[in-house]
């Protein structure tokens, strides 16, 4: 078909109802967050805000974020049954009315507690068509859309250790699409996001992990 | 060929002595470097996805999540059963989009075609034809192509988004789209198929996005029932031979351009149409107090 839209764009995708922004969306940013903590979550505090403020009830966006935290794909009908879900799985989640600021109508701030008391901040907002993007991991401004598998790391800010990264992945004949770097100060911790072309295997986040720069290495997968 | 025209899409199409469906068909399949069946079966997937969405929408009518609708699809479904109808075989069609739409209010299972606000339309359009007609499932998912293909010069000339150009741009085209698969279902040629476009799309233009509590209840579910109405009546417009006199390319630029002078308060946010009617907005309320 002409330009870059499949006949899947307008025909699909398969997902729950109402709202591909509010609901689909609001899955994957769920989903996002799930894997940035990679551990089972047994606290989730949620604000939201703007539209998803507004309307989270009637849009069932409550359910879907809290679906995407339990893995759920967009296309399960047991979104609907989030609440009941969470509570089998122990998860306890509170929701909260808030004013983030100047950022995209339909934005979440989720603040999660792992099992092993590991915390995340992850604020993400869904842009449309289901389309999301996180703006923000632990304090770390980023521009992450969930279309790629997705490398994000928490490094010391030194000369090399993004080198040391891109050398290790290219060596694995990984191809980067896109890369972007953020720190808070100077020489102290950066964040690198690095989306990819093919499948980044455990063994060489394993590798990277062992890379003494870095703290932490968390593999996100396309989410759907 | 033309590839970002409906007309120059037509044109080839009866060329090459097929349909609308199968052209947009071949061309995915060029633009695919997997095997051809996957596009094929992933149309089906989509198919079969919609045939369930009627089967529960009919059988298992539920409340919608914010409650402001829920049943009337069931309730239309019966009444089509029970006497004669005054719209005939339309209202079988209507009955299974309202279904659909009310059962994506529910969080139900769906497929956005082209939007989940306007999922009802196709589903309703097709599974009542299917049952009608008898076609062979491949007519089927061919006709899926030929919507498809509509929807994707919409999107590129104007717009499938309710914020963006009101709801011309979402059931307006949904129903545009069901408009040219029902034509090419019906046997009908790939020029009819994008006259029922224009003459569909014609009767949605200016229509706003004006949800009660900015939810995709009310007005939505009853705009896909009427949706496929006015695809199925377009449809046998073009089928009798009627040409609509400003083509089909050209409304679709009208509907872009209607959309962008759209005011926000029509498009989507809540703040005008009949969000803000009385009961829209004791609605609002309603919600606001949660
Ligand atoms: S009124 Fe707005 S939200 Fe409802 S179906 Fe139409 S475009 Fe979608």
């Amino acid at each position: 078909m002409a330009e870059s839209l499949s006949s899947f764009d307008i025909i699909g995708p398969i997902m729950v109802g109402p709202s591909s922004s509010h609901t689909a969306g609001a899955v994957r940013l769920g989903k996002m967050a799930k894997q940035l903590i990679a551990e089972k979550i047994k606290e989730a505090r949620i604000l939201l805000h703007g539209s998803f403020r507004e309307t989270y009830r009637g849009h069932g966006t409550d359910v879907a974020l809290v679906a995407g935290l339990l893995g759920l794909s967009t296309h399960d009908v047991r979104i609907k049954d989030a609440f009941k879900l969470a509570e089998e799985a122990a998860l306890i989640v509170t929701f909260e009315p808030v004013d983030l600021g100047e950022v995209h109508p339909n934005t979440v701030r989720f603040l999660l507690k792992g099992e092993s008391d590991r915390e995340l901040e992850m604020q993400g907002s869904s842009i449309g068509g289901g389309n999301i993007v996180i703006t923000r991991i632990n304090g770390f401004d980023v521009e992450v859309y969930g279309n790629y598998e997705t490398l994000v790391t928490v490094h010391q800010d030194r000369p090399g250790a993004i080198a040391q990264v891109t050398n290790i992945l290219s060596y694995y004949g990984i191809n980067i699409a896109f890369m972007r770097v953020a720190r808070k100060n100077r020489g102290k911790l950066a964040t690198m996001i690095i989306e990819t072309d093919q499948h980044i295997d455990p063994d060489v986040i394993k590798i990277i992990e062992a890379l003494p720069a870095f703290t932490s290495v968390r593999l996100v997968e396309k989410v759907i | 060929m033309d590839w970002n025209t409906l007309k120059g899409l037509a044109e080839e199409a009866e060329k090459q002595k097929t349909s609308l469906g199968n052209l947009v068909y071949r061309g995915e399949t060029e633009d695919y470097d997997g095997p051809e069946l996957d596009i094929y079966e992933r149309m089906k997937q989509n198919w079969l996805v919609m045939k369930e969405a009627v089967h529960t929408g009919l059988n298992k009518p539920q409340k919608s999540r914010g409650g402001m609708i829920g049943g009337d699809g069931a309730k239309l479904h019966i009444y089509a059963n029970s006497q004669k109808t005054l719209s005939g075989l339309i209202i079988e069609g209507v009955s299974r989009s309202l279904a659909v739409a009310e059962l994506n209010a529910a969080m139900g299972k769906i497929v956005a075609a082209p939007t989940a606000g306007s999922s009802g339309i196709l589903p309703g359009v097709l599974t009542m034809l299917e049952e009608k007609l008898q076609p062979e499932e491949k007519k089927i998912i061919m006709s899926l192509f030929t919507a498809a293909g509509v929807g994707s010069i919409i999107a590129q000339k104007a717009s499938l988004s309710g914020a963006e150009g009101g709801c011309q741009a979402e059931c307006g085209s949904a129903a545009a789209m069901a408009a040219a698969a029902a034509v090419e279902l019906s046997g009908g040629s790939p020029t009819q198929a994008i006259n029922a476009v224009a003459l569909s799309l014609k009767n949605n233009l200016g229509l706003v996005c004006d949800p009660v509590a900015g939810l995709v209840e009310v007005p939505c579910a009853k705009r896909n029932a009427l949706g496929a109405a006015n695809a199925l009546v377009a449809a046998d417009m073009a089928l009798a031979g009627i040409v609509s006199v400003i083509p089909a390319d050209e409304v679709i630029l009208a509907m872009g351009n209607i959309g962008r002078i759209m005011p926000e308060t029509l498009r989507e946010t809540a703040k005008g149409g009949l969000a803000q009617t009385p009961t829209g907005i004791k609605w609002q309320e309603h919600f606001s107090k949660l």
